[in-house]
């Protein structure tokens, strides 16, 4: 890489604020868009940006937009302290500096001709969601594309509109459930796995994305190979404290990989050992 | 129309039964039809059957004074409601409440206890197949119970 290149992905590029929209109580989507003249990033689906809000702190969010749009950078942003409380808080023609797009992204090209079987918790979603576009904006290079989707409770879905307009989709099985559910509610009510039972899953040809919560994830691959999925067709989204996104500071080390460099997509076979250390 | 012998030998949950078992359950089942909104039992009262669900659906809820019910899983075609019939004291421990138009074929438990006792063989046939049940759901239920997806 040349000294120019390292200094680019360490340089924040302002990006205007086009839109932030409410998904649930406390989680906001922003579509950014770079300067005018300036081309966007093209990105893989599964990598994230680092979004730095001027004066309160720089954060790694998973671009949760269409890969085929790339100059409209879409993140999906849970609110949970104060910086993420400070970047749903702004406003259409505000500003936030992107560095990126950083990671390894999940395995398009591996899934070609197979099933792609996407089980997401809670705002594991987000990342998945650019992986659920390029499958349906390419529908004749994938088999069956079959979406497990588990949040709290009906009111912390994301995407509802979406995952509606997804299911109609040819080929497509899109499955949600809530853990806890209220009388109004009429879907399902069960942890992520009971869904399962439901798909309509040819393991032998199939690639798995699972993107959640860890223990969530632990839950779900079990539940994979059960049905019979191989290892070698699993692939998780991992998830740690990035903080310069290039490998160089050490914070999202984990175990032999840095995160931020060599996931945040990973084969489970390649962390397989490491998601049962109590340590890491 | 299908015979509840045809849907009883064919349903997963009594695959690999010995056929000479099927006719017992038979004699125990009853096809039954619950309208949206009803009630298939409601907890505290007597526990004397459970259910395989032919479609629908059905939600297990658990009610807190004060509070409005919170719905802790829902069963669909194809699964089993209900074990309370099968453990003393009989009583069901959640309200059952079917949120689609439900069809379900009935197994009377008092009528199954009593074969279950006469004949050991079919007694641990069919607690193998509701151990597997306890099981799977205890799982989900520890998984629900880590909540998470909760801010933290």
């Amino acid at each position: 890489m040349s000294a120019v290149a390292k200094l680019d992905s360490m340089l924040p590029q302002p990006h205007e604020v086009r839109q932030v929209t409410r998904e649930t109580p406390d989680t906001f989507t922003l579509t950014l868009q770079p300067p005018k003249g300036v081309d966007g990033n093209a990105f893989l689906p599964g990598q994230f940006s680092m979004l730095w809000v001027f004066g309160v702190g720089e954060l790694p969010i998973s671009i949760s937009g269409d890969p085929a749009v790339p100059d409209r950078l879409i993140y999906t942003v849970r609110s949970v302290g104060q910086a993420t409380h400070a970047l749903v808080s702004q406003k259409a023609g505000g500003g936030v500096g992107v560095r990126g797009p950083f990671g390894t992204g999940w395995p398009i090209d591996a899934a070609r001709g197979r099933d792609v079987i996407v089980v997401a918790g809670g705002i594991g979603l987000a990342p998945l969601r650019p992986v659920i576009y390029h499958v349906l904006r390419n529908r004749n290079q994938y088999g069956r594309l079959i979406v497990l989707y588990g949040a709290r409770s009906p009111r912390d879905l994301l995407y509802r509109k979406e995952l509606a307009n997804w299911a109609r989709q040819q080929d497509t099985q899109v499955l949600t459930t809530v853990d806890y559910g209220g009388i109004a509610w009429h879907g399902h009510v069960g942890v992520v796995t009971t869904l399962f039972k439901y798909a309509r899953l040819q393991p032998a040809r199939s690639v798995a994305m699972i993107c959640g919560p860890e223990i969530m994830m632990r839950f779900v691959t079990r539940e994979l190979e059960t049905h019979g999925l191989k290892r070698a067709d699993i692939y998780l989204s991992m998830e740690r404290n990035m903080k310069c996104a290039v490998g160089f500071c050490g914070h999202c080390q984990y175990g032999p990989h840095f995160i931020c460099k060599d996931g945040p997509v990973f084969p489970y076979e390649s962390i397989r050992p490491l998601l049962e250390k109590y340590e890491l | 129309m299908e015979t509840l012998e045809r849907i009883i030998s064919q349903h997963q949950f009594f695959s690999g039964l010995d056929p000479s078992y099927v006719g017992l359950l038979v004699s125990c089942a009853s096809n039954q039809r619950f309208k949206a909104g009803s009630y298939i039992f409601k907890e505290g009262s007597e526990a004397n059957e459970f259910y395989l669900v032919r479609s629908g659906k059905v939600a297990l809820e658990l009610f807190a004074p004060q509070r409005t019910p919170i719905v802790v899983e829902t069963l669909s075609e194809g699964e089993i409601l209900g074990w309370s019939w099968l453990l003393p004291p009989y009583f069901w421990k959640f309200h059952a409440h079917a949120v689609q138009d439900t069809a379900a074929i009935a197994l009377d438990g008092k009528c199954l206890r009593t074969k279950c006792e006469e004949n050991h063989d079919l007694g641990y046939e069919l607690l193998k197949r509701f151990a597997r049940i306890v099981a799977v759901r205890l799982e989900a239920t520890r998984f629900q119970l880590l909540d998470v997806y909760s801010a933290k």
